[in-house]
């Protein structure tokens, strides 16, 4: 065990990501994201790791994008409308399936918004925010504990299917303090770079797909000799313009997260045993829904909490399988309404979905979400 | 006979797609020339291009070579160049893409000064979007986007990587092909930020509209109106007007970025690795 120590969230995310192999940041300052970057200045050095600021939000996308490429875990965080810049170099990372872990501490918006009241209003765009047809993987931590091991396994995800993955905290746990213990290093499973599997007289391509469907990459510098861009390319790594290439190449970029989708859908649950109802929640929203699940439990109220880890890929099978236990469902985030289309598409119609949202500045109160799950178990009526 | 420099191409992505009469063939040799002539390893040097015709040079080089997105090229490669200052960096750019969506990224490349040798092949034009006006198309010279001659100033690149902090800036031309395999092979010595303007005839989009005759007549109008620097110094102002200088134009010494940043990690008690 280690030692118990008060800790602040954007702070165990840096950690998070150095203990799983992160050794090279470029970013840009904003607020509530920037404890990220001062953190990832003052410690890579330390371990002969890499920081740099960058010019822009967009050159700092590039430039973990350049580090990465070369051969380091690379990280980079923001906030909104620095988010909103990265978007170009998210598809290419995509694309061009390069690792890279881009931490997006949420922020009210739209456009400059409301510096820095928390929200959850980048859900979508987590999504969708890059031009294209495109898989993402999103995670959203709900304590400063989980702000550490999902920046492990956000960096692990983007090593094992050598895409984006995006780390969806919000402000109210980027600047949460609590105690944590951490884990010792030897319990933290890291996974490696994926490395090539024959040498280039043997045949090698950079893009021809693993088993697993995801290509085992040459770092720069290894005399590969590859090609990367942000084309559509066939397995030689170079662009095709074909019809046949293009369809395979965006069905296997897809596919590669799909055929893992159930073990990277991470959800918890709370209260659901002989539960009528259920709270949906995420992020630090999902701390005031279980404090509200909590209380209507003591008022008598049936009704239990599933909060979802991982944001994306949606939680699917898990919300079906919900919708078919339970007479209501209550979807609260801090925003106008963006996960709750998602539950109502996989629900389609099994049972009620309502919407409790929040998009004023300011975080939920346990009453707010109580009084949705009292007009929930009313069946919609106030 | 295989000419020396033939095995720094991909022999079957061949022929590449640029117009008959493109400069950009004489200034992607001229890299490889530079790259023979210092006796950079294929294995060891990194090609990073952005969007547009020039950028189309790295997918025909046999080394790692990356095509970024449009204007980003100078990010990568530093990117590249920090996490591993072992590999050397050639950015290859056009004039849209490095001095209009890449200008911020062109100016803080060269403050870092870091170690990058970047050629900007200036057509003077957006070749790949059907010949639109870029930041470096002379005032009056007419565009598919400047129908009636383009009134928009133009940039300097070379005064611009100076200014910026750049620790080498060279220009030379598709016409001076040995003074411009020279300007880039002391490029590659200096470490730090170098930056080279090739200018580079586009008989296709930039000639025709302009009325400028064959690529062989812009390459001789590039003949006449280049100046060594030398002689350039000396030349009365009245003498200048539709001339520019070529030849090294600024050199100073100055630590490059990764260099700095080893100091970063001694000091923060880390070990270089």
């Amino acid at each position: 065990m280690t030692e118990a120590r008060l800790m602040q969230g954007n702070e165990a995310c840096a950690e998070g990501a150095i203990a799983a192999g992160v050794s090279f940041f470029g970013g840009y300052p904003i607020t509530p994201s920037t404890e990220i970057a001062e953190g990832m200045a003052k410690m890579l050095p330390a371990i002969g790791g890499k920081f740099v600021q960058m010019e822009d939000e967009i050159a700092s996308m590039g430039v973990v994008l350049g580090a990465s490429l070369a051969g380091k875990k690379a990280l980079t965080a923001s906030s909104g409308p620095g988010i909103s810049l990265k978007q170009e170099l998210i598809g290419y990372a995509a694309c061009a399936e390069i690792p890279v872990v881009i931490v997006n501490v949420q922020r009210v918006g739209p456009s400059t918004g409301q510096p820095t009241a928390p929200s959850q209003g980048d859900v979508m765009q987590a999504r969708w925010g890059t031009h294209g047809d495109h898989p993402m993987i999103a995670l959203s931590p709900w304590s400063v504990r989980e702000a550490y091991d999902a920046a492990v396994m956000a960096v692990n995800y983007s090593e094992r299917f050598r895409t984006p993955v995006i780390l969806l905290m919000d402000e109210i746990i980027g600047h949460l303090r609590e105690k944590v213990v951490l884990p010792e290093a030897k319990d933290i499973k890291i996974y490696p770079r994926r490395k090539p599997a024959c040498s280039r007289a043997e045949g090698y391509q950079p893009y021809t797909p693993d088993k697993d469907l995801v290509p085992n990459v040459a770092n720069f510098g290894e005399g590969y000799h590859i090609h990367v861009t942000g084309l559509i390319h066939d397995e030689t790594g170079f662009p095709v313009g074909s019809p046949k290439i293009t369809e395979e190449a965006i069905d296997r970029l897809h596919q590669k997260i799909e055929i893992a989708r159930d073990e990277i859908t991470h959800t918890e649950e709370y209260f659901m045993d002989d539960a009528e109802y259920a709270v949906i929640a995420f992020g630090g929203t999902a701390r005031t829904a279980y404090e509200a699940v909590k209380n209507a439990r003591a008022k008598g109220q049936k009704v239990g909490m599933v909060r979802l880890m991982t944001i994306w890929p949606f939680a699917d099978k898990i919300v079906k399988a919900l919708a078919a236990k339970v007479k209501g469902i209550l979807v609260a985030e801090l925003n106008y309404g963006q996960l709750v289309h998602e539950v109502e598409r996989a629900v389609a119609g099994k049972c009620d979905v309502q919407l409790c949202a929040k998009y004023n500045m300011e975080i939920f109160e346990p009453q707010e979400i109580e009084s949705g799950i009292d007009k929930l178990c009313a069946g919609g009526k106030d | 006979m295989e000419r020396s420099y033939e095995k720094y191409f991909r022999q079957n992505r061949l022929p590449h797609l640029w117009c008959p009469g493109c400069g950009n063939g004489i200034a992607m040799k001229a890299i490889v020339q530079a790259i023979e002539k210092k006796g950079l390893s294929q294995d060891n040097t990194v090609i990073v291009s952005g969007i547009g015709c020039s950028s189309r040079a790295s997918g025909y080089m046999d080394f790692d070579t990356l095509h970024t997105a449009h204007g980003r090229a100078i990010p990568f490669a530093t990117g590249i160049k920090l996490a591993n200052p072992e590999l050397n960096v050639i950015v290859i750019t056009g004039d849209g893409d490095c001095t209009a969506i890449g200008g911020n990224h062109f100016i803080h490349g060269c403050r870092r000064n870091i170690d990058l040798t970047v050629v900007l092949f200036n057509n003077n034009i957006y070749g790949m979007t059907g010949g639109q006006a870029s930041p470096m198309t002379p005032l009056g010279k007419k565009a598919t986007t400047a129908p009636y001659g383009s009134i928009d100033r133009t940039f300097d690149a070379a005064r611009l990587a100076e200014a910026a902090g750049a620790t080498y800036v060279a220009r030379s031309t598709a016409y001076h092909v040995q003074h411009l395999t020279d300007m880039i092979v002391q490029g590659l010595d200096n470490q730090g930020f170098s930056f080279i303007e090739a200018m580079v005839q586009c008989p296709t989009a930039y000639g025709r509209k302009n009325k400028m005759g064959s690529a062989a007549a812009m390459m001789k109008d590039m003949q006449e109106s280049a100046v060594m620097k030398a002689a350039w110094d000396k030349l009365a102002a009245d003498k200048k007007e539709n001339k520019f200088p070529i030849g090294v134009l600024y050199k100073e010494d100055g630590l490059d970025y990764a260099t700095a940043y080893e100091a970063v990690i001694e000091t923060a008690g880390g070990k270089n690795k």
